[in-house]
């Protein structure tokens, strides 16, 4: 099943199971969403569960905000997490501080299809899964792989508090994977080692992490074996995992597809600092998108993202330390 | 494009009822100036001064499962909803007993569990969640209503245009309460919008809209009991623009000094609840045995309200970090 698939059926498996369960989002009704992942809903499940929103983040998200507070649980789909910018007052100050402020659930999923390889220019590849990180009171989460994308689906669907769920548009059709059928979660706030070694820890996520793990392969032939971790989770970090493989390899790489300064290899960066200083045998390098808004030129683009060359160079630079 | 219905009068222990909200406004508030001027609230304080007959009228056009999702000038809303005095006293002196807990200062209170969207400081922003909210009713086919108010610059906003507009395509079971009370901070609503009237947004969102006296209570009442029955009906949203004036600062930090005085007087003149309190003594129903208990049983409540409220201890420091997600602590 693509990744792509395996949303769908993330969000299938939970409308069937729960009537509370419903989406909004603009296009996600007749049309099916603008990239299929709502197809065939609105036959099944009708007009008040599968509602077509007018063009207006602020009034979708708020809405599904409001539904949540009466306990609902919507899934708001932005057609582009590029998007979202029309709705930060409801993401950042009225879901992130609700239940703070009330000691009261905020069931909200917003399904945040990000980043490039899609020739889709600066306003629709962008990676801002940092601003909400920084954001006390949000849940995010980032699957590279179809069988995390159904389980963390089902997983942010089911947790009490708002959860912004990271889709990447170039793995929707480009990654497939075996999903165990029917009802299973990813837990939230666990990271897994997707490969093991002892030479250096990568750190990423995303489609960077598909990277990743084809610069490892490149740099095993080499005798360097890398571990490589998918975080899963952006918000909150697995402390336990990260820790743990990088007192073992000594060394970390970050990578990440959203651009570098204050991004998420930031924070990781300097909790390796503060919990792991005493087994560093190198500097904690990242590898990121650069610090430019996204080009829609397919030659720039290719200069904008991290490429395998680079994480495989960054590898050996830290394997050679 | 007010449809006119049969709204009941109300009762002489309705009107009484009303009049016991705004005068508990009002006395709150008072109370709570002079705690400001104590220096025993921290931060900034905000009243209603003049609202209390929208507040408390609009509210009233509610029935028991209603919602509603006040503004900062309309406490009458929060305690005819049954936040009791003493946790609007502790919220105000931002202890542990506040709605809150501290959390968020003054009248950002609300309670969920009550039916009361709690108000953050982004004007207009309770809107689109008050449509999320009714969406949630109508997606139950459930029977409630809700209500939400904003203020004059409210309506400039980009939420409130999507928030009213999502009600309207969808038909929601949403009533919109403008409070115009002339200036947002120091802004006149000239620099809000150049229609001729704010009810007159209602056509461009092809809901119904009326416009009534903000100071006169029955006519809140009036016109909000239509908007609800309107959409309880399922004949979707109403905005109802309610005209009055703030005649004090928007907080009591602000002076005012850019409101003409001629215009504050004329407004106090007017004040709400002074009308109310003549036209009832005019009906015969507010005898001065029936004034003097009212007005009692008011100066005990909050001075019984603000004894708890300053016997509610402030909140652990070491608590600083709990409460930011729910399930952490089984909530």
């Amino acid at each position: 099943m693509t990744y792509l698939e395996a949303i769908r059926d993330g969000l299938l498996t939970e409308m069937r199971r729960d009537p509370r369960v419903f989406v909004i989002g603009e296009d996600v009704g007749a049309y099916g969403g603008a990239f299929g992942v709502t197809r065939g809903f609105l036959e099944e499940f009708g007009p008040w569960r599968v509602i077509d929103g007018p063009l207006a983040e602020t009034a979708n998200v708020g809405a599904g905000i409001g539904a949540a507070i009466l306990g609902m649980r919507p899934v708001v789909e932005l057609q582009f997490a590029d998007f979202v910018s029309d709705a930060f007052t409801q993401v950042v100050n009225m879901a992130a501080t609700f239940h703070w402020r009330t000691g009261c659930a905020l069931p909200l999923v917003l399904r945040m299809p990000y980043g490039g390889g899609i020739k889709g220019g600066p306003f629709h590849s962008q990676c801002k899964e940092a601003w909400f990180v920084h954001t006390p009171g949000l849940k995010v989460v980032a699957p590279a792989f179809p069988e995390d994308a159904k389980g963390l689906l089902i997983a942010a669907i089911r947790d009490p508090n708002p959860v912004l769920y990271f889709e990447h548009k170039y793995l929707y059709r480009s990654q497939r994977g075996e999903v165990p059928e029917g009802d299973y979660v990813t837990p939230l706030g666990d990271a897994r080692v997707v490969r093991e070694g002892r030479a250096l820890t990568v750190v990423s996520y995303g489609w960077a992490l598909h990277k990743c793990l084809e610069a490892a392969e490149q740099v095993a032939a080499e005798g360097t074996s890398a571990e490589v971790i998918d975080l899963r989770t952006l918000a909150p970090l697995d402390r336990e995992t990260l820790l743990s493989s990088v007192r073992k390899t000594g060394k970390v790489l970050i990578v990440h597809e959203a651009t570098r300064t204050a991004g998420v290899g930031a924070e990781v960066a300097a909790l390796v600092a503060e919990e792991a200083f005493e087994y560093l045998d190198g500097p904690v390098l990242r590898v990121a998108g650069r610090d430019t808004p996204v080009p829609h030129s397919p030659v720039l683009e290719a200069a904008f993202q991290p490429s395998v060359a680079e994480i495989a160079a960054a590898m050996r630079r830290l394997a050679a330390y | 494009m007010a449809t006119r219905g049969t709204i009941p009068a109300l009762t002489r222990d309705q009107r009484l009822e009303l009049l016991y909200y705004m005068r508990l406004q009002r006395a709150i508030e008072d109370r709570g100036i002079k705690l400001y001027y104590q220096g025993r609230i921290p931060g900034a304080y905000f009243t209603g001064w003049g609202h209390e007959a929208i507040a408390a009228g609009a509210t009233y056009a509610l029935g028991p499962d209603d919602l509603v999702a006040p503004m900062h000038r309309d406490l009458a809303a929060y305690l005819m909803r049954g936040i009791p005095v003493r946790q609007v006293f502790a919220q105000f002196l931002d202890r542990e007993g506040g709605l809150t807990r501290g959390r968020d200062g003054n009248v950002h209170m609300g309670d969920p569990r009550r039916g009361v969207l709690p108000f953050i400081s982004h004007m207009a922003a309770s809107v689109p969640v008050a449509a999320g909210m009714a969406l949630a009713c109508r997606q139950r086919g459930e029977s409630r209503v809700v209500l939400t108010f904003f203020g004059d610059g409210a309506t400039s906003t980009g939420a409130w245009h999507e928030g009213v507009n999502f009600a309207a395509v969808l038909r929601l079971p949403l009533v919109l309460v403008l409070e115009n009370n002339q200036y947002a901070y120091s802004t006149p609503v000239s620099r809000q919008t150049a229609a001729r009237a704010f009810v007159d947004k209602a056509a461009g969102y092809g809901i119904a809209g009326v416009s009534v006296d903000g100071n006169d209570v029955l006519a809140v009442y009036g016109a909000a009991r239509q908007a609800v029955d309107r959409a309880r009906g399922g004949g979707g949203p109403t905005l109802i623009e309610c005209l009055t004036m703030r005649v004090r600062g928007h907080s009591e930090a602000d002076p005012f000094t850019y409101v003409p005085r001629a215009l504050v007087a004329e407004w106090t003149a007017r004040d709400p609840i002074r009308l109310f309190e003549r036209r009832l003594r005019e009906e015969g129903h507010l005898s001065p045995e029936v004034d003097e208990a009212m007005q009692a049983r008011i100066a005990r409540e909050v001075e019984e309200g603000l004894a708890w409220a300053e016997a509610s201890p402030e909140p652990r420091p070491e608590s600083v970090t709990e409460g930011v997600f729910a399930g952490e602590d089984g909530a």
